[in-house]
């Protein structure tokens, strides 16, 4: 009786089945496959950049040579930096209250929290646009204080981001260390110097990155934002796409998907280790 | 034990209309090895947290050493707390968990590590002072939130649930130690605990509490041997309880008649107006498994209760040898049930009984306790 005959496999072993392998291997391709073309056409030697025509790296040099892509790198940067640091005080602020204090309309507050969140980015642009205008927010002003509006549209829609992750991380803090800190003499403020802060450390480091990710490469909102001089990069490639893609903004975007890589990968290690560190307790 | 360095004063605590602490006055003086002793949810936690300064009374007055602490931060007071969850810093090192308090205090470096040095001795936790809390275990993590907290030199040392969260050996060797600790220390402790073994081994005095009140306050023994009321009795040692009408009552002797263990002489009075219901106590070990029928029972009773025999009649219905001692659970021909302990004091005792004998018990007249709530 072969009829029943299977391999014999551990419940948890799904790698060794053939047909999963396979399916795991299209999906990646099927996620991956754009950046690997987008890389792949920044050493592609050819000005309209549809066939491949060579090898070379020179497109690298004209991206180096470019102001202008220079310029909105620069702005970006900035910005982000900025969206992080502000981010990070207002987010973590604003979780540290809704896990530690009862107040009237706390769950009214909570929604609103996640509201940038949800809200299509599209309307959040527009409404950026609107108040800008009906405020008469100052224009021209010189770098980088002609960045402000795009700073605290970013800003608006990066701190939930904090907010969400450093909560998480709240609720599985030990309210009696805290205590322990007052018992031993600390007040109120060195207790959370010296117990909160380091407790909610990893999700600060993992908010910081998710703020500077989401707003280095935010479109919409910067684009409804943005004035003259402050293109930031993905407005700058998207006004130059219009022009046909020239293998150098492949190359810009290529750098830049380096740098979000490698952002990623020093957070999840010093959130990997941090985390372990203190589950124990 | 001269004066008291804890005074509390009718407190009470409410959350919400919930009293948690209802009207508690205590005296607990320094030097002692005070336990507050009850089931979960009576409030003991509560009471602790109050002396701390963690929860505010709703209605009372804390002393500490004289002074009135209604208006002291926890940070201000000169009393610290060992935690259930030992709340040992999990970013520090052994040696900067326990310099912490110090350090908020101003003590200089140099002091600061001595003091630190001779905490962590104490403890027994020497050489392990750059250790991180997750490379120890939960013992050795408890020996640093005592060390954190003695290191300070408080009045008195508050313990919630101290052992709680240890295994069995483990738990044995801290109830010597921390009560050797204390001796040494000579610091006043508070502690609270579910655990009626742990209270009994450690304290010099204890305070039973149910539902927010003091049940009873008294020393280990007297809290055993004379319990005042039945929750006491029950929640203390394991024991039968026996309703009845008080009969007699005099200075030297006493008698109830329960209708579940028959009559139950005394050779002391209760001072309990004639003809109450009152109940009868009695101590699974204070009575003797006699084989029914040879007269031995009634015989060795005889010689205990002058007045009276103290004995009953009954069949075994089952047993669980636990090793040092047999329990049994005899129904009794009244039909009531009663637990019977006895020490297997040779290595084939346990045999001498088995399910379905029928066997006489007798106890001394000195035995019962009547318990008049």
């Amino acid at each position: 009786m072969a009829l029943f005959t299977r391999t014999v496999r551990a419940p948890l072993e799904y790698s060794k089945s053939l047909w999963m392998r396979g399916w795991v291997t299209m999906v990646m391709l099927f996620l991956y496959i754009p950046l690997f073309v987008l890389m792949a056409f920044s050493f592609n030697d050819s000005k309209r950049n549809v066939v491949w025509r060579g090898f070379t790296t020179k497109y690298y040099g004209v991206a180096w040579e470019n102001d202008q892509l220079w310029n909105a790198m620069m702005n970006s940067l900035t910005i982000a930096f900025f969206a992080t640091i502000f981010s990070l005080v207002i987010g973590s602020m604003a979780a540290v209250m809704l896990w530690r204090f009862r107040f009237p309309l706390k769950s009214a507050v909570d929604g609103t929290m996640s509201l940038p969140i949800i809200v299509p980015e599209i309307c959040l642009g527009v409404a950026f646009l609107v108040f800008f205008s009906t405020v008469g927010w100052p224009t021209g002003l010189g770098w980088p204080f002609n960045l402000g509006a795009i700073i605290i549209a970013h800003v608006t829609f990066c701190f939930p981001f904090v907010t969400m992750v450093v909560r998480a991380r709240l609720a599985t803090f030990n309210r009696e260390q805290e205590e322990a800190a007052k018992d031993l003499g600390a007040g109120e403020w060195q207790a959370f110097r010296d117990v909160l802060i380091p407790h909610i450390k990893p999700a600060l480091v993992s908010g910081a990155l998710l703020a500077f990710t989401l707003s280095l490469d935010d479109f919409v909102i910067t684009f409804f934002t943005s004035t003259p001089g402050t293109d930031t990069f993905p407005v700058l490639v998207y006004s130059l796409v219009k022009r046909g893609v020239t293998p150098d903004v492949n190359a810009a975007s290529t750098i830049l998907i380096l740098f979000t890589v490698l952002l990623t990968a020093i957070a999840l290690k010093l959130q990997g280790a941090k985390a372990l560190a203190s589950t124990h307790s | 034990m001269t004066e008291p360095i804890i005074q509390i004063r009718n407190v009470t605590k409410r959350f919400g209309k919930v009293a948690a602490v209802d009207n508690v006055s205590l005296d607990i003086m320094a030097g002692e090895f005070f336990v507050l002793l009850g089931p979960s949810g009576c409030g003991k936690t509560t009471l602790l947290r109050m002396i701390a300064g963690f929860e505010v009374p709703t209605e009372g007055q804390i002393l500490i050493d004289g002074q009135d602490m209604s208006r002291v931060p926890p940070n201000k007071r000169p009393v610290n707390m060992v935690f259930q969850s030992y709340a040992v810093f999990p970013h520090m090192s052994v040696a900067d968990n326990v310099a912490y308090g110090l350090k908020i205090a101003g003590v200089g470096r140099g002091e600061r590590e001595d003091r630190v040095r001779e905490a962590l001795d104490l403890v027994k936790l020497g050489g392990f002072e750059d250790r991180m809390p997750d490379q120890m275990s939960g013992g050795q993590r408890q020996r640093v939130a005592l060390a954190r907290s003695l290191v300070m030199r408080p009045k008195v040392l508050l313990l919630d649930e101290p052992l709680s969260a240890l295994d069995a050996k483990l738990r044995a060797q801290m109830q010597f130690e921390l009560a050797d600790l204390q001796d040494e220390v000579g610091i006043t402790f508070v502690t609270v605990t579910h655990d009626q073994d742990e209270a009994l081994s450690m304290a010099s005095r204890i305070a039973v509490i149910n539902k927010g009140e003091v049940a009873q306050l008294a020393t280990p023994s007297d809290l055993y041997e004379y319990p005042a009321n039945r929750f006491v009795a029950d929640f203390v040692g394991s024991v039968n309880i026996f309703e009845g009408k008080l009969i007699i009552d005099e200075p030297d002797k006493a008698a109830v008649d329960c209708p579940g263990l028959g009559k139950v002489y005394l050779n002391h009075g209760v001072t309990g107006p004639h003809g109450a219901d009152v109940w009868v106590a009695l101590r699974p070990e204070k009575m003797y498994l006699h084989v029914q029928g040879k007269g031995k029972a009634v015989e060795a009773a005889a010689k205990d209760a002058p007045e009276g025999h103290n004995f009953a009649r009954g069949q075994i219905k089952g047993m669980s040898y636990l090793g040092d001692i047999t329990l049994f659970e005899i129904k009794l021909d009244s039909g009531a049930m009663i637990r019977v302990s006895r020490p297997n004091l040779s290595r084939h005792d346990q045999e001498d009984f088995t399910w379905d004998d029928k066997v006489s018990m007798h106890w001394r007249a000195d035995s019962p306790v009547v318990l008049l709530g």
